[in-house]
């Protein structure tokens, strides 16, 4: 028998455990919770990126449209980072940077998608549909 | 050039009270062959249910398996519902082979049009499905929580409702068998044809319900899965000495929790296009059919790489247990998958290179689709080197990986040849595409759940499954495999395109009785694995298996007994290296004998068959337009959902002293075996 410990006999003894994976209610406690100090920052940031876009159009600062709209899509990306980093505590950290992990892998993913999507169907709209054929000819 | 073809059924009537339902929409009053079927069905469903009433099992049943919230028994059921779908699939191939074989010369073979197309639609989805996908969700529940040292998934209870609702669209897919009628789309249901113009029946509604139904169980699965891998590896267990087994079944649940809600969105419009007239995809009003094509397969890749991750790591485990070594470059392996998952999103348009987005699209993901073949290239190399200079034994399992290994990378190498865009609008819709996909599907996917059959049914049942006739299963399906499949990859290169009922060339038929007789060794294969189960289960005195690691495994579901107890660990172990289990009988670690405390477990609930059951009629309600039904369905899905939450009675105890009971009990085999060896060497 080596010195290395292979089950964790002591160690359920000092924690007083049965199951240290309590099925059912086995939250970890590590995680963010957040302080009320986070939940006003985050809350005052989001009126403020929410009111901002609507003044945009309200009151047509910007005469073209489509800068508008580029604008106000910038306020909505910074306006989900806002949601997620004080509303649903992201951090690089939380859950040992799982949670990070997750939110790049869906990034990555949703960036393949849309944009692959687009590139394919734009393509396909200009080469494939009746209409832009009876057009060339 | 003819025109469109009609729909090939007349919009069925409609009435308040059993709304598109009427004696009209029972095809077996009308069609021989389905009436045949159906008194066959019915003459064995009263069988077995008269056996199960008569064996007074139904009780036993219900407290023991369906209310069952262990991962093990779960699992198994799994196992249970993918081989009786995959008996229906392989009745529906049959059919097909059958037909094509007979269909020349003037002859229209058995099957009309109507019945045909309804039979390769059903093909198709039950095989992927209702076949592949419960065989690797049935292997991951079963073997993943036993690997990583845990009691149970995180979730139980999920688990418990996933399966059935799996089992939902299960028998959403068999009524329709018997009630109204499958589609006849192909098993991804593209539109126009899928749409209300050309399918005004029943039969794609089916096909949407079933999959949306069982669809919920495969990602809430996946979510269980992941969070099981990730929070509840027993101490020691880092990521990089997790099982290659649990790395690819954590990859296939990424991919799972990542792709399926594409398939439910693109579902949920071609249902708004059926139900409510929108646009989506239909030809006019601004309705784009490609898009469909897009996103189902954003899905559909992806799906196949869910269903072969794990049958890798099925193939890593035995190529490394019957080897006797540890795994040729785990890392390597490790990394090559988590690179598949991420290529596995580069590569969809290769499923449409012909639709027409041109050159550029189509080079960018014919190179990504010849890419993702290195990672498996790899994988293949890491086996082989495996095995290298390994004491090899030439069990079942390990023979089934070698077939594995000679008839994917033929699968792989015509698949690198499909990748190539001009190659493939010769060989796009033939039979080649056809032999291409069953070589990976059969080669792969098949091939790897009998593996792991062959190698964890110890675990499960405590005796080893009998080897004789597992043999002649083998010798009946590798085989049998090629001369059903090499017909096709040779009529596909002379251009003989998919889905079709009869031919007008009489020089092709030779092909397609060669590749009937190969169905029928297939057959012959299945039958051969039907008696192993059903003998080894006679002769299970002989074969049982006391030890527990009956292979001289080398991961943790070994170290416990066959089958384990329901908690599985009475201690969890502790990690210090790759291969646990191996590294704990090198070091000669003892089990724990006293010291057994209370073990704190989920409690069964049958809220899982009660809340999937009702889906069930909900989604079949949906495809009759049974508007009063969908109406109380929806209700008493969301009462009986909100009515679980209030039972409080969802755990319990084992006590202390039955846990030392049990160990007791493992202990005195464990003795026992170790006299019989004693005296026997």
């Amino acid at each position: 028998m080596n010195a290395k410990n292979y089950n964790d006999l002591a160690h359920r003894h000092a924690h007083g455990e049965a199951n240290p994976h309590a099925i059912g209610h086995g939250h970890g406690h590590d995680e963010a919770h957040g302080s009320l100090r986070d939940y006003v920052i985050g809350f005052v940031l989001s009126v403020v990126l929410t009111a901002i876009p609507f003044w945009l159009v309200m009151s047509g600062a910007i005469a073209d449209k489509s800068t508008t709209a580029l604008v106000i899509a910038a306020f909505a990306v910074v306006q989900v980072i806002v949601h997620m980093v004080y509303f649903l505590h992201m951090n690089g950290k939380a859950e040992g940077g799982w949670n990070m992990l997750a939110l790049i892998f869906t990034a990555v993913v949703v960036l393949i998608v849309i944009s692959g999507s687009m590139w394919v169907m734009y393509h396909m709209n200009a080469n494939m549909m009746p209409m832009h054929m009876e057009q060339m000819d | 050039m003819t025109a469109v073809p009609l729909p090939t059924t007349a919009p069925p009537q409609w009435s308040p009270l059993l709304g598109r339902f009427s004696l009209e929409q029972l095809p077996f009053l009308h069609e021989p062959i389905v009436a045949a079927t159906f008194v066959g069905v019915i003459l064995g469903g009263i069988a077995l249910v008269g056996a199960l009433t008569y064996f007074r099992l139904w009780g036993y049943l219900w407290k023991e398996w369906f209310t069952s919230v262990d991962h093990k028994k779960i699992g198994i059921m799994y196992m249970v519902l993918g081989l009786v779908m995959f008996m229906r699939g392989f009745a529906d191939a049959i059919m097909m082979r059958l037909q094509q074989a007979i269909a020349f010369n003037g002859s229209e073979g058995y099957l009309n049009p109507h019945h045909y197309d309804q039979v390769f639609t059903a093909h198709g989805v039950i095989m992927i499905f209702f076949a592949a996908m419960p065989f690797v969700t049935g292997l991951m529940n079963y073997v993943v929580p036993l690997q990583i040292g845990a009691r149970d998934v995180s979730f139980p209870f999920l688990n418990n409702f996933s399966f059935w609702m799996t089992t939902g669209g299960a028998v959403l897919v068999m009524a329709s068998l018997f009630l109204g009628e499958f589609g006849q789309t192909g098993w991804l249901a593209f539109p126009p044809l899928s749409g209300l113009a050309y399918s005004p029946g029943v039969g794609v509604d089916y096909y949407i319900w079933s999959l949306q139904v069982a669809g919920v169980g495969t990602t809430l699965s996946g979510i269980n899965l992941i969070a099981t891998i990730i929070k509840m590896r027993a101490p020691g267990m880092t990521l990089m000495r997790m099982p290659v087994f649990t790395w690819t079944a954590l990859c296939t649940n990424v991919l799972i929790v990542a792709s399926f809600p594409v398939l439910t969105a693109v579902l949920v419009l071609l249902s708004l296009d059926r139900y409510v007239g929108t646009n989506f995809f239909t030809n006019d009003f601004g309705g784009s059919p490609m898009m469909y094509v897009n996103m189902i397969w954003i899905w559909g890749h992806p799906e196949v790489y869910i269903l072969i991750l794990p049958i890798f790591g099925v193939f890593s485990e035995v190529t490394s247990t019957f080897s006797g070594k540890r795994l040729f470059g785990y890392t390597s392996m490790v990394y090559a998958t988590v690179v598949i998952t991420i290529l596995s999103y580069l590569v969809w348009l290769h499923h449409f290179f012909t639709m027409g987005s041109g050159a550029s699209v189509n080079s960018f993901f014919g190179i990504t689709t010849m890419i993702i073949s290195i990672p498996t290239g790899a994988k293949l190399f890491n086996w082989l080197f495996t095995m290298y200079r390994g004491r090899i034994r030439f069990d079942l399992p390990m023979m089934w990986t070698v077939a594995f290994m000679l008839t994917f990378t033929i699968g792989g190498m015509t698949g690198v040849l499909l990748a190539v865009p001009p190659a493939d609008f010769v060989l796009h819709n033939s039979l080649f595409l056809i032999a291409h996909f069953h070589n990976v599907i059969i080669g792969g996917v098949v091939f790897g759940t009998f593996a792991a059959i062959n190698y964890w049914w110890p675990k499960a049942f405590g005796f080893k499954l009998n080897q004789f006739w597992g043999k002649v299963s083998f010798w009946c399906w590798v085989p049998g495999f090629w001369i059903a499949f090499t017909p096709l990859y040779i009529m596909g290169l002379m251009g003989v395109t998919r889905r079709t009922r009869v031919f007008d060339d009489p020089s092709l038929q030779p092909y397609f009785i060669v590749a009937l007789l190969g169905a029928l060794l297939i057959a012959a294969g299945i039958g051969a694995m039907i008696v192993q189960y059903g003998v080894s289960i006679w002769k299970r005195e002989a074969l049982t298996d006391e030890s527990g690691d009956p292979w001289n495994g080398r991961t943790l579901e070994w170290a416990t007994s066959s089958p384990p107890p329901a908690y599985n660990f009475a201690f969890t172990p502790i990690v210090h290296d790759l291969d646990a289990w191996e590294d704990m009988k090198r070091a000669g670690v003892g089990r724990p004998l006293e010291g057994f405390r209370p073990i704190h477990m989920p409690s069964n609930t049958g809220a899982g068959v009660v809340l999937a059951g009702i889906s069930t009629l909900l989604g079949f309600a949906l495809i009759w337009h049974i508007w009063w039904l969908v109406g109380i369905s929806f209700v008493a899905l969301l009462v009986s959902a909100i009515t679980h939450t209030f039972n409080y009675k969802r755990d319990y105890h084992i006590p202390a002293e039955d846990v030392a009971a049990v160990e007791a009990q493992r202990t005195a085999q464990l003795e026992r075996l170790a006299q019989t060896q004693g005296a026997t060497a």
